[in-house]
């Protein structure tokens, strides 16, 4: 793990405070009243409509956390804790407690965040739903969260953080662990919606035992003051890990994304797709490393970038390791600003050049979304159509 | 409809048209044959106003008024239309999308009508699902410039080598198409659509009937005629050839007449 672009300041973890008042599980339905729009923007529906679980942050107090399918297992990482005691062989298994000042943090300091487990062979019919949300200005929420998905089981969520638009500035460090269990499959849909002073560490670890699938997708489509994430999936013996993330940068957003894709499983297959958009001083970094170490595996890694403004950067950083003769690993990265051609052939349909270069925007945003139900993959694609519409 | 007077074109710099004229009168169809690189399509783009086709000097008056001024969006809200070439892959737009966008519909679904329009021109609602232009093949490309030209319905149509490529079948089918983007059926005085044809082998012109033809050389309209004889000609004995009988042909003419 690089602790971003060297010489950078890192956010200021004493800066932020850990003091949160604490709100009652009764507000509930006033906080969802006064929060709705912000929390429908990230994929989390009060109503629950077509949910099997939904959990709901607020600050460090947990406001819901509620199951509508049977067997499957939504609670604080806390309780979780308190219920189970074996849950604690899965504490800082996916991920390392000294990884780095924020999964420290995170050790020391917790304020919760969700376990959500599935039992063998149970699949969700609609997503889990969860929402880590902060309301309070300058607070630190450190959250760690624990996802199983049991053996064959299937486990789907829609996860999305955010903040009140009243807080200018706050620090989010998540720790998230996944455990895919042997022919079982998580889908994870992650959406920030972050502003523009808000500081943000995630940090995740994912192990995909044999025959298990991961699938994730990231979207961030508002601005940031700095976030600085690097999901490790491990992938054992066949298992299968995509992760696709969209990514527009805009105002002075510093946003440093990847994934490690780490193949020790023979016959195993990953792919990282990545696609961000860079306008008005923005700065990305796009990383992607693929780790051949067993035989026959197969990875490819697609890191796209496009440039709307000359005072953006966007840095592509593709690596592939293999350790082993019989990996077979790809990449192609790309950085360009919007071709002339292409404004000039949608002007001759009768688009002003404005009107074009967002066609070619939201064209380049609208990513395949693949291996979610029918269902949410059409939610996900709604949603980033409209985010990518409100540019 | 469309008058061009003594136009000088620049491309990137490099004088490409030098002094050319064409008038197109409303209902008409056109077609202009030329040598490779002579300046057909650059014509085309010129007349639509491309960023980096620059218009050095004479005049375009389209619908009688100078166009200069006007960004090529605002000369296609005029009523300009285009199959191109070669055109440019657009990822992440779909064709569904763009024969939407043709019809000024920005919602970003295939509706029924693009559907419908589609199946004319025998495409798959699949097919719709593509992004545009990624990996159509040759022929795939022209139907499916004719089928957003036929989501816009301009009234001056430009094709740039519709036929080029086309296998028999399709080519009937490409030739119905613009004879309807033309209104080649109505009689000529209920035509209100003219076009502007490139083609090289003339195939279009025995699928289309035509009103006039014209050869390109040296950055002008060297010669112009019916269309039957001027294709023959350039078949025959080619564009040099063409254009000197044609010249010879006005001489005589002139001489009648003095
Ligand atoms: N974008 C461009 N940049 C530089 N040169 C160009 C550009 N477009 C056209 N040209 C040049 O202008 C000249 C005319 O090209 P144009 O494409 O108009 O010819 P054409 O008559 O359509 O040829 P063809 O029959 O091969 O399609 C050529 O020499 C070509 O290389
Ligand atoms: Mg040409």
């Amino acid at each position: 793990m690089r602790e971003g672009v060297s010489g950078d300041a890192e956010p200021d973890i004493e800066k932020y405070t850990l003091k949160s008042e604490k709100h009652d599980e009764k507000d509930l339905h006033t906080i969802a009243d006064e929060y709705e729009k912000s929390f429908l923007s990230v994929g989390y529906d009060p109503d629950e409509s077509e949910r099997s679980g939904s959990f709901l942050q607020l600050d460090h107090s947990v406001m819901c956390s509620k199951v509508l399918q049977e067997g499957v297992e939504v609670m604080s990482t806390t309780d979780a804790l308190l219920k189970y005691p074996w849950l604690s062989q899965y504490w800082w298994r996916a991920v390392a407690a000294e990884k780095d000042i924020y999964t420290r943090q995170v050790d020391r300091k917790q304020t919760h965040g969700y376990f959500l487990r599935t039992l063998p062979g149970v699949k969700t019919t609609f997503p889990l739903q969860s929402c880590l949300f902060i309301g309070q200005e300058g607070l630190s929420q450190n959250v760690h969260n624990i996802i199983i998905a049991e053996e064959g089981s299937e486990l789907h969520i829609i996860t999305g953080c955010s903040v009140a638009h009243k807080v200018r500035s706050a620090l989010h460090l998540g720790v998230s662990e996944f455990y895919v269990k042997k022919n079982a499959k998580i889908t994870f849909t992650m959406i920030h919606n972050w502003a523009p002073e808000i500081e943000v560490r995630p940090r995740s670890g994912i192990i995909v035992e044999e025959n298990g699938v991961f699938i994730s997708n990231y979207i961030s489509m508002s601005p940031v003051k700095d976030l600085q994430m690097y999901p490790v999936v491990y992938c054992r013996k066949n298992a299968r890990a995509t992760s696709q993330s969209i990514v527009y940068a805009s105002d002075d957003s510093k946003i440093d994304i990847g994934s490690k894709m780490v193949l020790d499983g023979e016959n195993s297959r990953a792919e990282v797709v990545s696609r961000s958009v860079a306008t008005d001083r923005a700065d990305v970094t796009a990383r992607g490393i693929l780790v051949g170490a067993a035989p026959n595996v197969k990875a490819h890694l697609e890191c796209i970038g496009l440039m709307l403004s000359d005072v953006a950067r966007i840095h592509s950083v593709p690596e592939l390791e293999a350790t082993v003769e019989d990996a077979t690993l790809s990449h192609e990265a790309a950085v360009g600003r919007i071709s002339e051609e292409e404004i000039a052939y949608l002007a001759a349909r009768g688009l002003s050049e404005e009107e074009a270069a967002g066609a070619i925007v939201r064209g380049f945003l609208n990513v395949d979304i693949k291996g979610l139900p029918a269902a949410l993959g059409e939610e996900v694609r709604r949603m980033i159509r409209m985010s990518a519409d409100a540019l | 409809m469309l008058e061009i007077e003594n136009l000088y074109l620049e491309v990137d710099g490099r004088p490409v048209l030098k002094g050319l004229d064409l008038r197109i009168e409303k209902g008409e169809c056109h077609v202009l044959l030329g040598p490779n690189g002579s300046g057909k399509t650059s014509l085309l783009l010129g007349i639509l106003g491309f960023p980096r086709y620059l218009v050095t000097g004479g005049r375009i008056v389209f619908k009688g008024d100078d166009i200069d001024d006007l960004t090529t969006a605002e000369r296609v809200k005029l009523g300009m239309g285009i199959a191109f070439q070669n055109p440019p892959v657009i990822r992440g737009i779909r064709l569904g999308d763009m024969v939407g966008l043709c019809r000024g519909d920005k919602s970003g679904e295939i509706t029924d009508e693009t559907r419908v329009l589609a199946k004319k021109l025998h495409f798959t609602e699949e097919f719709l699902e593509r992004d545009v232009n990624a990996g159509f093949s040759g022929g795939e490309i022209k139907r499916s410039e004719i089928l957003q030209l036929m989501a816009q319905d301009p009234d001056f149509v430009m094709l740039d080598e519709p036929d080029s490529g086309v296998d028999i079948e399709n080519m009937e089918l490409v030739g119905d198409m613009i004879g309807e983007l033309l209104h080649r059926k109505e009689l000529p005085s209920k035509r209100t659509a003219s076009g502007l044809i490139i083609t090289h082998l003339a195939t279009i012109s025995g699928y289309v009937d035509v009103d006039w033809a014209h050869v390109m050389l040296g950055g002008r309209i060297a010669c112009s005629g019916n269309p039957d004889q001027v294709i023959r000609e350039v078949m025959e004995g080619g564009y040099e050839k063409c254009v000197k009988e044609c010249q010879e042909t006005q001489n005589q003419i002139l001489r009648n007449i003095l």
